[in-house]
């Protein structure tokens, strides 16, 4: 396979919710393809259904109608197992709340996904150790998310997401609770992850900073692809926003 | 290729044992109602174990000391059977209980809605999930009925020697109280299980995005 390959692909993807007797059309039709190994930024004004594209990327979700394809495999035929078996290997998670287990510690918060994945114990805790020493937390392995502060929590929630070495992380404006340095602390890190192991991240943010470290930006906007950008075009259009 | 996740039983067993001892005082107010009503049931029964030890005990003088002591008893009976009376009030106090474990572990599901749809996007499947909360309520269920039923048991024991002296305890059919009290502690895990089992099928069930949207 090459590099370029297409690990997401979205056709017209269209969700709707319903409100009562309103029907709340949040995603208009959305088609991507997503190449293997880049950093995307999703951006768009709040509300414009950024989480919701998420939730069917990640398998969270069903679209109302259209398909997403991960690996050229249509999510929507996959079983329960499958299901979850895609959730624990091929994609990690990052929220902008943390969403780290508040009973477990550090080291168990991101040893549980490779448990899940069935890897042993001492293995796990090894990989454990070695992921939280790559952001930076490994003398914190014992305590709980309630005595980390944002920012370590968050880098938690990176080392957790790379458990199972996925192929994708999704990170849902995992900057968006974290002050400007801590935010660019974990930047860096999601950027050194997709550089060094060939991760593909995307992101969905309010935040400029991530769009220097951008190999594409989608703009959304009302349940719409607005415009895509790549890197290279970048610059000019960061100039006239701000 | 197997595509499997898993969630070995162990695993389970200590995921399950930490999160108790975590939330040691919500686990406690869950198992609280257990206690009480496992004590009562405990302290029912082994009451009616001391009087029938007494009625075996001190021939005609007995009919007299248990009136006194304030059981209905007929004389010439020839034993003491859970009265109807206390029967219904020991269903209706078990009754309550488990509605007020499902009461507190609904509560404890709705607080713990994202922790589980978190888990499901690491890659938990609904098992794992009903599975955790099973153990929960077993080892909640084991250890609160357990409790119960020894400070039930204890509770008569010691009322029993106020009523009828302290040479009953001599005559008392040990074993038999034993077995109450086992008894009683089997019936408090069940209770423990039959009440979790809506809140746990419901927290088993739940979409990973319900989970998230949660606001806190
Ligand atoms: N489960 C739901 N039921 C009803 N409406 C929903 C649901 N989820 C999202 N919406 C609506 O869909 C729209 C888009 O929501 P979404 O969370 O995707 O926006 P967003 O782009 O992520 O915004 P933000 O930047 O604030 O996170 C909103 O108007 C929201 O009210
Ligand atoms: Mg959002």
């Amino acid at each position: 396979m090459t590099e370029q390959h297409a690990i997401i692909r979205t056709t017209n993807v269209v969700k709707t919710f319903q409100l009562g007797r309103h029907q709340l059309e949040v995603l208009k039709g959305i088609s991507l393809t997503i190449a293997a190994g880049r950093y995307i930024s999703i951006m768009g004004p709040s509300g414009s259904g950024k989480s919701t594209l998420f939730n069917m990327i990640g398998g969270l979700d069903k679209p109302t109608s259209g398909k997403v394809f991960i690996d050229e495999v249509d999510i929507a035929q996959l079983d329960a197992y499958e299901l979850a078996w895609l959730r624990c290997r091929k994609i990690g998670y990052i929220f902008q709340t943390f969403n780290l287990i508040p009973v477990m510690t550090a080291l168990e918060n991101v040893t549980l996904p490779m448990i899940f994945a069935g890897t042993g114990n001492d293995e796990a805790v090894e990989r454990g150790m070695e992921l939280l020493r790559t952001v930076g937390l490994a003398d914190r392995h014992s305590h709980k998310p309630s005595e980390l502060s944002g920012g370590q929590q968050q880098r938690v929630a990176v080392a957790r997401a790379l458990a199972n070495s996925p192929a994708i992380i999704l990170a849902d404006e995992p900057t968006g609770n974290l002050d400007l340095t801590t935010g660019e602390e974990i930047i860096n890190l999601l950027k050194q992850m997709s550089t060094e192991r060939g991760v593909t991240i995307i992101s969905a943010t309010h935040d400029f900073k991530m769009l220097n470290v951008s190999d594409e930006v989608i703009w959304i906007r009302d349940g719409m692809v607005d415009k895509i950008e790549q890197r290279e075009e970048l610059n000019i259009s960061i100039g006239t926003i701000e | 290729m197997d595509r499997l996740v898993e969630l070995p039983f162990g695993k389970s067993v200590e995921i399950a044992y930490k999160s108790i001892r975590a939330r040691f005082f919500r686990s406690l107010i869950t198992t609280l109602s257990l206690v009480l009503a496992i004590a009562f049931l405990c302290y029912v029964q082994t009451g009616n174990l001391i009087a029938e030890a007494v009625l075996q005990h001190n021939g005609e003088e007995a009919y007299r000391i248990l009136e006194r002591a304030g059981y209905d008893i007929e004389p010439g009976a020839t034993s003491i059977g859970d009265s109807a009376k206390q029967r219904w009030i020991i269903i209706l106090s078990l009754l309550v209980c488990v509605v007020g474990i499902v009461n507190a572990q609904l509560m404890a599901v709705t607080e713990r809605f994202r922790e589980i749809g978190t888990m499901k996007c690491l890659g938990a499947l609904n098992r794992f999930i009903l599975r955790l909360f099973v153990l929960e309520a077993s080892i909640q269920g084991l250890a609160g009925a357990f409790a119960g039923a020894m400070i039930g048991a204890v509770f008569a024991l010691i009322s029993s020697t106020f009523q009828f002296g302290s040479t009953v305890l001599a005559s008392l059919p040990y074993t038999q109280v034993a077995a109450t009290i086992g008894a009683a502690t089997a019936v408090g895990c069940f209770l423990s299980l039959a009440g979790v089992t809506y809140p746990a099928i419901k927290a088993a069930t739940m979409e990973p995005v319900e989970a998230m949207r949660v606001e806190e």
